[in-house]
This record gives C-alpha cells, structure tokens and sequence, in this order.
C-alpha cells in the first residue's frame, strides 16, 4: 500500500465541517483564545462573526464561557493548541464542563510532536492522559479528512465533551472517502495472526508500514486503528489479542496514560498478553521538524517492528 | 419600594439566615461564614429581581443565577426552598449521604441550581458565557453572579471580568461579597483588592457599593444596573462575615467551623427574640 500525504492540511476539512453543520445547526458557536489564525476558523468567523467569540489569551476563560454558553443551549467548539486545551484549564474542563454535566466540544491541534518548532513549551505528550482520566470525556484523534468527515457529525450528536486531538497539517491518506466509521470503535486494518498493533492518529501510517516490513518476515500482524481513545473499543481489543497473544501500541504521546495505558489496562483485566508500547518515553519535547522527532523519540515503523518482534518472542 | 415591601424582603432575608445557621448547626460543621453574609442580596435576588418559575424550573426566559463562591450553597439552598424550588424538609439533607444539596453548587444535582460552582473563579467565567449567548441571541433576561471578596484573587475573574467590559455585557449583574475575610484571615493582610472600584471601572465596568445587608440598597443598586447601557454591572455588597449569629460574626474562624447544637440553637433563638 503506497502512502501519501493528503493535499489539504487536515485543519481545512475540520474547518469545512464545522461551517457546514453551523449552517444547519444554530447552536454551534465557536471560541477563540487567540489562536484562530492556527485553527483555521478566520472562514467561519467571516460567515458567522456573531457567532465566534474570542476571549483573547485566557484559555481557561475561554472553557468557563463555553461551559456558561452550553448551559445557555448553545453547542461550543472551543480552539486552541493541544497543551493549552489540556493541561493549562485542566481544572476548568474537568469541573465547569465535565462536572457539570455541560456539552463543551475541546479542539487542541498540533498534538504531540507535530508542534515542530513550537517546540517543547507547545508539545503536548501527555494530553490524553490528562484528559482520560476526567469521568465522561470523550477523546477522538482522527487519521486523515476521510474518518474526520465521517466521525464530525457523531460528535455533535454525542451529549457531552469531546476532545479532538487534531493533526493540523497534511494527514497521510489512510482510507477511502465513504468509508464508515464509529465514534467509539477501533477499526480492523488489516487482518494478522501473530500480533495486534493498536495505533492512533499519525502512527496509524507507520503501522501499516510495519506490517509491511514484518510480512516480508513471515509474521502476519494484525493492524487495529484507534481513533477514539475513550471509550476504548474493548471488545475489539480483546477479541483481537485473544487471537494474536500479543499487542504493540503506538502512539504520538507518553507511553504513560494514553493509548498504550489504555490498552494495557484492558490486556491486564481481561486476557494478559505480551505487550510492547511505542510512544514518547516520558519525555518533554523540543524543537524540530515531524519526522526528525519522529525518529529521536522512536515513534517509526521500525520500532514498531522491533516491539512486534520482541512481544512475539515474549509469547514463548 | 414601598415599607411593605422592604419589610417583606427583610423578613426573608431573616428567614434564610435562621435556615442556613438551622441547616450547618445541624450538620454541626460548614462555611457558616460566606453564607450568611448572602442573605441579605438573596432575598432581593429571590423574591424581589428576578424572573424565574419555580415550577417550571427550567423556564428557557428565565434570568439565571450563579453563585460563584459555591460554599455560600445552604444560603442558596434556603432560598430555593422558600421560594418552593425544593421541599423544605430537603434542607435537613444538607451533605448527608446521597443529599442533593452538597457543601458547593451542583446544577446537576439541585432544582433551580443554574451553575455547578466551587473552584473559584470558575462560575464567573460560566456567568459571563451566559451572558454572551444571551447577547448573541438578544435575549431579554439577567444574569446575576455573586463572586466572593477573596475569590476575586483568582486570575480567571480578571479575565472573564475583562470579556465581560470588552463585550458590553450590559444584561450581566454580578456583586462581591464584600466581608473582608477569607479563610487565612483579612483579605488586607492576606492579598488585599483595594481600589476593588476602581479596579472593577478599569475593566470596564459600571460599580456601585452598598450596605450588603441593606435590602432597599441592594434592590436600588439592581434597578440603576438595569438602566446602564453598554456595560456590566458590578454591586459591592459591604457585609459582614457570618452576620447575625453571634457566636461566628465577624469572625475570621467562621469560614469553616464546627458548631455545637445549643451553639447553633441560641443564635436562631436571638434572632427570633431580636426580630427585624
């Protein structure tokens, strides 16, 4: 499978989504923590100027008047990078909108190392973690604009927050405009014997890079993509290891708290197996371009493989 | 306002006291203090100023109330009740298991609760985004907030207060609840908020300072807010910290603090004796 980059930055389909839901749909506002300019939404500002509202640089305001507007019978999208989304108003979203029971949907773009040469200050590797573990919080990582236009409309129809990790730049084409997809259901790739690879966001093309280099090895591994990080599709990662006997995880974040603690957490309750995580290894960011710190945090195909083999070696 | 009716508004405010000490002297332990420097404005609030439904409480027309310093809860929660959002006998639950009146503001949990306040600073930012979805939709209805003296502390009301005058959110009407005390000691001595006016002007907002257990002041101070176009309103309410129980007024201890039964007893006796 040849991978390619999409042609539009991802930001720009998030941006088509939302101004077409906001057409027919008059709850939708936007918030704006001065950082518009990185979402995109100038486009929908300049259809909808009464319904943006910038709050300037004050992100944990910018949570509390969303929640105040949701409570109003609105339906917020509120914008800003992922760090500042996360772990800068962690107490604003947990309690003026988790707590109290309001529909805040949280968009923090340049998630992980993709925040290049914003560098460590920017360079969210543990907001997942963070945000799993407020009761209620929904957190969904899209692959490309093909999952993004299918899973968008399942996100304003689910009663509460939501946490869109979102790529802001080109996404690698992973699947077919069309194709059906969940909120809340991981997606079987492709179909393996020897071990599951659970991937999410932008290590979903270097899984199926993975597979490739361990097929010409003789191991069949089993791709899984997880798009929603919670809820967790655990019935599909069980059923999935129960056949394999053994699961790598890969994700752009700390191996602590987000994907691979997800999924360790099923294994380890349900049918513990060998398991590799692939993730950032505790570690702040720095500067540098995507794929350099791709490769300086061993977030690659190639680590992939190496953690594929040493689980299946763990099986013995 | 006719004697008649500042008669009546005192003797709710003096009905929500006797609940609240009632409510916390039962419990034997609660933030006595901050509650009962609210009965006063609640009562203005409750039974003079805003448009609500007690029986269809989630009324869409509604003015909304969000009490930001979210301890002063019991005070709210005698309100509601007199004002027939909850049975009366709901205020003996008070933070007992499975209650639906807890020490802070829960809008999931109690009828006619329009915030879930308690990490302070939270529920003014809430207040604000309620009044801007008012404005976007030119909604004819209120927001009022109570933010509390040593909550005014917390950066996030300076940016929502900075929004608030930015936008012109004249349908919001917030006060401070001016006591002087929070729990470490004097908001002077502790991180003091002089000029609050003019710190409040400075961000773009119409201020007035009154007698907080005034209640003719406070209904005044509403109605002047109402004719202020193209601002918010901010009313200091000068009070004092657990007013009217003798065992915790002006008392710095009173913010949180144990309260034996005959303690709690004596002081409704000395009001009910006192009168108006």
């Amino acid at each position: 499978m040849e991978l390619m980059l999409e042609k539009r930055w991802l930001r720009e389909t998030y941006v088509d989504l939302l101004l077409e839901y906001a057409k027919k749909d008059d709850r939708i506002v936007i918030l704006e923590a001065d950082l518009s300019k990185a979402a995109g939404t100038p486009r929908f500002t300049e259809k909808f100027p009464e319904r943006t509202v910038n709050v300037g640089i004050a992100e944990s305001n910018m949570v509390g008047v969303a929640a105040g507007m949701s409570a109003m019978g609105k339906l917020p999208f509120t914008h800003t990078f992922t760090p500042f989304a996360t772990r800068r108003c962690c107490d604003q979203v947990t309690l003026s909108v988790a707590y109290a029971g309001l529909n805040v949907k949280l968009m923090g773009s340049d998630p992980g190392v993709t925040a290049e040469l914003n560098g460590g200050t920017h360079m969210s590797m543990e907001d997942v973690s963070i945000m799993r573990n407020i009761p209620g919080m929904v957190i969904y990582e899209p692959t490309d604009s093909a999952e993004l236009r299918q899973i968008f409309p399942q996100i304003l129809e689910h009663d509460g927050p939501v946490y869109i990790r979102l790529l802001r730049r080109n996404a690698v084409k992973v699947f077919t405009e069309g194709q059906k997809f969940r909120l809340g259901e991981g997606v079987l790739l492709k179909e393996g014997t020897d071990v599951t690879v659970f991937s999410s966001g932008i290590m979903t093309a270097e899984a199926i890079k993975a597979a490739e280099i361990l097929e010409e090895t003789g191991i069949r591994a089993e791709l899984v993509h997880i798009h929603t990080i919670k809820p967790l599709d655990q019935q599909l990662v069980i059923a999935s290891v129960e056949k394999t006997g053994a699961a790598v995880t890969a994700e752009n974040h700390s191996v602590i708290g987000g994907l691979g603690s997800a999924v360790a957490e099923v294994l380890g309750e349900n049918c513990p197996a060998p398991l590799q995580r692939v993730g950032v290894k505790d570690h702040f960011g720095e500067v540098g371009a995507t794929r350099y710190l791709m490769e300086k945090y061993g977030l690659t195909a190639e680590e992939i493989v190496k953690a594929a083999r040493k689980a299946i070696e763990r099986k013995k | 306002m006719t004697e008649k009716e500042e008669r009546i508004l005192k003797e709710r405010a003096m009905e929500i006291r006797k609940l609240t000490i009632q409510m916390i002297g039962e419990l034997g332990v609660g933030h006595i203090g901050g509650a009962l420097s609210l009965c006063e404005v609640l009562s203005v609030l409750y039974f003079h100023a805003m448009r609500i439904r007690p029986e269809d409480a989630e009324w869409e027309d509604r003015d909304r109330f969000v009490l930001s310093k979210g301890h002063g809860g019991p005070a709210l929660y005698a309100a509601l009740a007199m004002k027939g959002f909850l049975p009366m006998e709901e205020l003996h639950t008070l933070n007992r298991p499975g209650t639906h009146l807890p020490s802070h503001c829960d809008r999931k949990l109690t009828n006619g609760v329009d915030m879930s306040t308690g990490s302070l600073g939270q529920g003014f930012s809430a207040a604000v985004g309620m009044a801007v979805a008012a404005q976007i939709d030119c909604r004819d209805l209120y927001i009022y907030t109570i933010v509390g003296d040593g909550e005014s502390q917390e950066g996030q009301i300076w940016e929502a207060a900075m929004l608030a005058g930015s936008r012109r959110l004249d349908g919001l009407i917030a006060f401070t609840d001016y006591n002087k005390m929070q729990l470490d000691g004097y908001i002077e001595d502790v991180n003091g908020l002089e000029p609050l006016d003019k710190k409040w002007e400075a961000f773009g907002w119409h201020v007035q300072s009154v007698d907080g257990h005034d209640v003719k002041q406070i209904a005044y101070a509403i109605d002047n807010a109402k004719k202020i176009k193209g601002k918010p309103s901010m009313i200091l309410l000068n009070t004092k910290k657990g007013k009217g129980a003798d065992f915790c007024e002006n008392l710095v201890a009173s913010h949180n603090m144990t309260i034996a039964p005959e303690t709690w007893q004596q002081a409704v006796e000395a009001l009910e004796k006192e009168g108006l």
